[in-house]
């Protein structure tokens, strides 16, 4: 194992004397490439297939987002936050919500509590539906794809039945929701719950003992629970890693303090066991949704919050369990009605960042395993 | 832990708590010991983000922060110093790995360099670009014109 703290910096600058001497190649993958789920561009530095090292450019869809941040009200800055990670935006505004909440003294009425729980770990699963089709499609497993984007169809309509938007939903507002739900919001919830859960079952018994899933993915991609933890590895990587951590459990946020459920983690620390923990979330997903759905007490939706929003002068680091990692913001607070600074800590940015020791020694193919793997959306890279 | 932190090193270290949450000030120069204490003595052995603000009327014009974070206690803490403009920081990535594109970052956008970082070169914007955006005196629909019209043949990209 490469020991993540001795790595230097690739040496691009003499591909040619490299390539005369030893065999070696440098070579371009991306940004335009099919299998980068966006616009990233990765340097390899090959020796024939096997890989020597990498170095990942970013930053094509940098849109400074906390530059905008600075310049808009906390009001304003909150849709914002849905286009980071736009597969699972409801997270983001969960984030940024409770982060503004905090800086603010207040807290969601338990209504809005148990509903933002049920939207979330909704989001979760379709961003778990996303990941899985398009990794295994990666890989050259082709028929998952359609499996996973017809149940995500589901838990999107719920979404435009709930506020009118499927991906960049905006769906809380600072101290609540601004939206009672609709007639019927339970019986669909319920509805897809006893619909998805043999789906899942379907996805597992395309993959989980599939002869070529097995091959490409066992062994690929390698990362220890202590180096993951050095490279500050958040979500199911880590806890593919076998380190036992989720933020919903280690310092609770929202209401999930109320719900029964376990933490999946896995041995190796490869594709195949972060394959099998995101399959396991989707089951501990539907069971906070389960209970979330039978308990939602009546209420307001809202708390008292000022019309204007003027957090005191201060500042405040407030993070949650995104279904990709660590999704943190880090408020500072002038006075004013303007954030004085909104920093975003990214999962996908710090996860990313891992690639290049995970690919270490790994053939070409496999580094498109391992990108699919780690679950980046470039959106949320480069903000 | 921060008490006997205080007893140790006295005045540059200063522990606070707003809202809950725990963070203490310290001096510029002890910043590298204090980081290296905090990752092997008090086990703070994530390093959850790395970030800065800048405050233009003050002397020393940027904060720079380390948000830790502790598996063995369950515990957080921010790390706060002040710097003044064209001055440098030791860089953390001895001691934490990820502080690397962290740190990235914080140059790309404030302008702040890290003593002893391997790769210290613009991560979001590209390479040739002047200006730190996240700096207050960069407007918000500033951009180099010049880098635009080289790469990209266009007028202005707004």
């Amino acid at each position: 194992m490469t020991d993540p703290t001795s790595l230097s910096p690739l040496d691009l600058d003499t591909p040619d004397k490299t390539f005369l001497d030893a065999n070696e190649l440098v070579i371009n993958m991306g940004p335009q490439h099919p299998a980068t789920h966006g616009v990233l561009r990765v340097i390899l530095r090959l020796d024939g297939e096997k890989v020597l090292g990498l170095e990942c450019v970013i930053g094509y869809l940098h849109r400074g987002v906390e530059k905008i941040g600075e310049h808009r009200t906390y009001t304003m800055f909150n849709p914002y936050v849905d286009r980071m990670d736009y597969v699972a935006a409801v997270s983001n505004g969960l984030g940024y919500c409770e982060a503004v909440e905090k800086l603010l003294n207040v807290e969601a009425p338990p209504r809005a509590q148990y509903i933002r729980v049920i939207l979330t770990e909704l989001n979760r699963m379709a961003s778990h539906q996303l990941w899985l089709g398009t990794h295994a499609l990666d890989i050259g497993a082709i028929t998952p794809l359609f499996y996973t984007f017809r149940d995500r169809e589901e838990i999107l309509k719920i979404f435009e039945k709930y506020c009118g938007a499927r991906l960049t939903t905006h769906a809380f507002r600072i101290g609540g929701l601004q939206y009672e739900t609709y007639e019927g919001f339970e019986k669909d919830v319920r509805t897809f719950v006893n619909f998805v859960k043999p789906k899942i079952d379907e996805y597992e018994e395309l993959l989980t003992t599939n002869r070529i899933w097995l091959e490409r993915t066992k062994g690929v991609g390698i990362i220890s629970g202590k180096d993951a933890i050095a490279l500050g590895v958040t979500g199911p990587v880590l806890r593919a890693s076998g380190v036992k951590w989720d933020i919903r459990k280690a310092q609770p946020y929202a209401n999930y303090k109320n719900f029964d459920f376990d933490i999946p983690t896995g041995e190796n620390g490869d594709t195949y066991d972060r394959y099998i923990v995101r399959m396991a979330e989707f089951r501990q997903s539907l069971r906070i949704i389960e209970q979330a759905v039978e308990g939602i007490p009546e209420g307001p939706i809202m708390a008292k919050v000022p019309k204007v929003i003027k957090p005191p002068v201060g500042e405040i680091y407030h993070s949650i369990e995104a279904p990709k990692g660590e999704l943190g913001y880090f408020l500072v607070s002038d006075g004013s009605t303007q954030p004085y600074r909104v920093r975003v800590r990214p999962p996908s940015f710090v996860n990313l960042q891992a690639l290049d020791v995970m690919c270490r020694g790994a053939m070409v193919a496999d580094v498109i395993a391992v990108i699919g793997t780690l679950d980046i959306v470039l959106g949320e890279v480069d903000r | 832990m921060v008490a006997k932190l205080k007893n140790q090193y006295g005045s540059g270290i200063e522990p606070l708590t707003y809202l809950g949450q725990n963070y203490m000030v310290v001096d510029r120069s002890m910043i590298p010991e204090i980081l290296q204490i905090l990752r092997n003595e008090e086990g703070f052995d994530y390093c959850v983000d790395i970030t800065a603000v800048h405050y233009p009327k003050r002397d020393k014009q940027f904060d720079v922060i380390w948000v830790l974070y502790s598996f063995p206690r369950n515990e957080r803490i921010r790390v706060k110093t002040q710097i003044a403009d064209g001055e440098t920081i030791a860089s953390s990535v001895p001691i934490w790995a990820t502080a690397n594109w962290l740190e990235r970052e914080v140059f790309d956008m404030f302008g702040i360099k890290f003593d002893g970082h391997p790769d210290m070169k613009r991560i979001l914007l590209p390479d040739g670009w002047k200006g730190h955006p996240l700096r207050k005196d960069y407007g918000i629909l500033q951009q180099d014109n010049e880098w635009v019209q080289i790469n990209l043949g266009i007028e202005s990209g707004q």
